[in-house]
């Protein structure tokens, strides 16, 4: 009893599975709860749920999906060289099917960071205060599943006033012999004034079948801290990816995310979700994602500004091409006490074949009267005044083309503060344009 | 070095140039002048290759192959050069990042190999100087912010940079203050051998004191109906373009 067979729908195999091996996992004790939620929400979403309206993801949960608590294969350092994920000047934290490998990893000064698997972390003041605390969390049938089925991943907390100096890269490895559910569980806690980066990169290792990863992060921002986390979502055509970020943000503290979605997955979908709890936070959300073949790209973002004098910035632009599919919605939700709120919203996308899709969707909720909110999506094509301009000086159509869309890329890979990262995303931009 | 033959081309249907003829040789200068509307910006157009221009009967040769048969890269590689009526403007291409991607495909397309880092800026600087164009112009975005005057001169920077055989200017010469039109001027008659060409479209007799044409045409509702010398620009000068349409209806069969 340990994958969902064929004819019996995942959400019935559920409850067999989740109390063979989970239900009495580690320390945490909201497992059953969450299973409940997740049966409660209607299990895996259909297309008849609004939010999953364009993304089908029922297929991925059937035939012979392993549902498990993971095997933690040995992986060698030349493996993990191999990826070529690895960054330079960073400190490094490698995971195996969501479990820490400190052999692999080279931490940041523990004096700034505690580092430890969330398993073993049971017992830390700020797990018992934020984890499985986000204010949006129970709305999310993949959340929810995560919780019931987690097996591993990472607790950080920065200390107060620690300016962790060089970038933590996250590299989350999986491995597996056949198709399976992945649900790595991570937090991260920035405390008062502290400053960290973080870099997620993901990738298969020898994976025969393709899996689901069920990723959760929660991080929590506090006062005058700042957070960045760039994803950089370059994983091979084996992972499926269903992608939880729940960020909470405390008094001037300032939030910024980078999600780069270039990759030769079929299928990723991101749940970026900001709860701006206390005033003047900054927030800033920028993604960049091509999409081709027959892939699929969603991203799902909600902003709730709670609290007056926050302001929230996002720019999400797309390139979409052969019989590819992108999917936008971003909310923001002003509340009533968020007086003198600024967001901003925007989303463009380059539909480069006639056989792609995007369907964008900006959502503005306010229930504020003194704010400033402005937000627009556009569907366009290359301009073709700017690709005369090119021809017309002695450059070739395709690589016309080329130099527009990395263009059109410019506004967001500039504004990455990471070099290694900004040469990484703009080569693999190029690598993607030119297949 | 140029032949046009009865160019006939329509944009969506709607004729707009009705039975071009025009020879362009080596070391000539010539100037397109006409009134708003008649065609001008149409000719450079057709001569650049944009594809929204339809040629529905005649050729044009260039340097002995048939031009109308080119892309417009090839054409730009090929030695024709335009310089725009209204350059755009593309956020997010570095201007010397674009520069390098054109001369070293137009080097590709002649069997040449890429230019070298050091080699490419001593060019840029040398052009630089010859067209006094601001240095820091370079590594902003092609075009983007730049004044009306700003990417005028950026384009006719690019054509010294790309030393073409042919350049056609359209209009350079409205929006360059009266100091820019000397400057630019001065470097277009220092770029000017027995082996190029210029066609320069303009409004004004004064860019023609700059730049002395050998010929002068008048373009009007696509056809060239007067040819002359530069005394002609003078006399348009004076008499604007009224005279000239009242001799061209005379021409014309009654309908
Ligand atoms: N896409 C189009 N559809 C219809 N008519 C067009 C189109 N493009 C140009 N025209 C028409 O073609 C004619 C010639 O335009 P063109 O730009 O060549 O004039 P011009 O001589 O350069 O004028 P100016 O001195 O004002 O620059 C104009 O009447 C213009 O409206
Ligand atoms: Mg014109």
């Amino acid at each position: 009893m340990t994958t969902v067979t064929r004819n019996i729908s995942f959400n019935e195999a559920l409850p067999a599975l989740f109390s063979a091996q989970f239900s009495a996992n580690g320390w945490f004790d909201g497992r059953e709860a969450a299973l409940k939620q997740f049966l409660a929400l209607g299990g895996i979403p259909t297309v008849k749920t609004e939010d999953w309206k364009y993304t089908n993801v029922v297929s991925f949960f059937k035939n012979d999906l392993q549902v498990t608590l993971p095997e933690v294969p040995e992986v060698t350092a030349a493996q993990l060289e191999a990826t070529g994920l690895i960054l330079p000047d960073t400190f490094r934290l490698v995971l195996v099917n969501g479990v820490l490998q400190p052999h692999l990893s080279q931490l940041p000064p523990a004096s700034q960071v505690t580092i430890s698997k969330l398993s073993e972390a049971g017992s830390q003041p700020a797990v018992e205060l934020y984890f499985n605390q986000s204010p949006r969390i129970g709305e999310h049938h993949f959340a929810q599943l995560n919780s019931a089925l987690f097996n591993d991943g990472l607790f950080i907390e920065v200390k107060a006033k620690a300016q962790v100096e060089l970038p933590v890269q996250i590299i989350h490895l999986y491995a597996a012999g056949q198709a399976r559910l992945f649900n790595p569980r991570h937090l991260v806690v920035v405390n008062e004034g502290a400053a960290l980066q973080i870099v997620e990169s993901a990738a298969g290792i020898g994976l025969a079948d393709k899996v689901v990863i069920n990723s959760v992060m929660e991080s929590v921002v506090a006062e005058r801290a700042q957070f960045s986390q760039y994803q950089l979502q370059t994983g091979g055509n084996n992972l499926r990816t269903i992608n939880q970020n729940l960020v909470e943000q405390k008094g001037k503290s300032v939030y910024n995310n980078y999600t780069f979605t270039l990759t030769e997955s079929e299928f990723v979908r991101n749940n970026l979700n900001i709860s701006l709890d206390e005033e003047r936070t900054e927030t800033h959300m920028y993604g960049f994602y091509i999409a081709a073949g027959g892939q699929l790209i969603d991203n799902h973002t909600s902003v709730d500004h709670r609290m007056p004098n926050c302001e929230s910035n996002e720019l999400y632009r797309g390139v979409l091409m052969d019989k590819s599919t992108g999917v936008f919605n971003g909310k923001i939700y002003v509340h009533e006490d968020a007086q003198k709120t600024n967001a901003f919203q925007q989303n463009n996308n380059l539909v480069i074949s006639p056989e792609a899709t995007i369907f964008t969707k900006p959502q503005l909720e306010i229930f504020a009267d003194d704010v400033k909110c402005s937000h627009g999506c556009t569907i366009g094509q290359v301009s073709e005044d700017a690709l005369f301009y090119l021809r017309a000086r002695g450059i070739g159509e395709a690589e016309a083309r080329n130099l527009l869309v990395k263009a059109f890329a410019f506004d967001i890979t500039a504004k990455v503060n990471i070099p290694a990262v900004r040469k990484q995303v703009e080569q693999l931009a190029s690598q993607y344009l030119n297949a | 070095m140029l032949d046009i033959k009865n160019l006939h081309a329509a944009v969506e249907g709607n004729a707009i140039l009705k039975g071009i003829n025009l020879t362009v040789k080596p070391g000539e200068v010539h100037a397109i002048m006409g009134p708003n509307g008649s065609g001008k910006s149409s000719l450079a157009s057709v001569l650049a290759g944009r594809e929204s221009y339809e040629v529905t009967e005649g050729s044009v040769d260039f340097l002995g192959k048939d031009l109308l048969d080119m892309s417009p890269e090839v054409r730009a590689r090929e030695g024709l050069f335009l310089a725009f009526q209204y350059p755009v403007e593309i956020p997010g291409v570095s201007n010397i990042n674009f520069l390098k991607t054109a001369v070293n495909e137009i080097r590709a397309y002649h069997g040449q190999p890429p230019m070298q880092a050091k080699a490419f800026l001593d060019m840029l600087k040398s052009k630089q100087k010859l067209m006094e164009f601001d240095a820091n112009l370079m590594n902003r975005s092609l075009n983007e912010g730049f004044s009306g005057g700003e990417k005028k001169r950026n384009d006719i920077f690019q054509m010294a940079m790309l030393e073409p055989k042919l350049a056609i200017m359209d209009e350079t010469d409205s929006g360059l203050d009266i100091d820019a039109l000397r400057i630019v001027s001065a470097g277009v008659n220092k770029l000017r051998s027995k082996d190029n060409a210029f066609i320069m479209i303009t409004h004004y007799q004064r860019l023609l004191e700059y730049i002395v044409p050998d010929f002068v045409h008048v373009l009007y509702n696509g056809r060239i109906v007067k040819s002359g010398t530069k005394e002609l620009a003078l006399e348009l000068e004076e008499k604007g373009y009224d005279w000239l349409k009242e001799d061209i209806r005379l021409e014309e069969p009654v309908q």
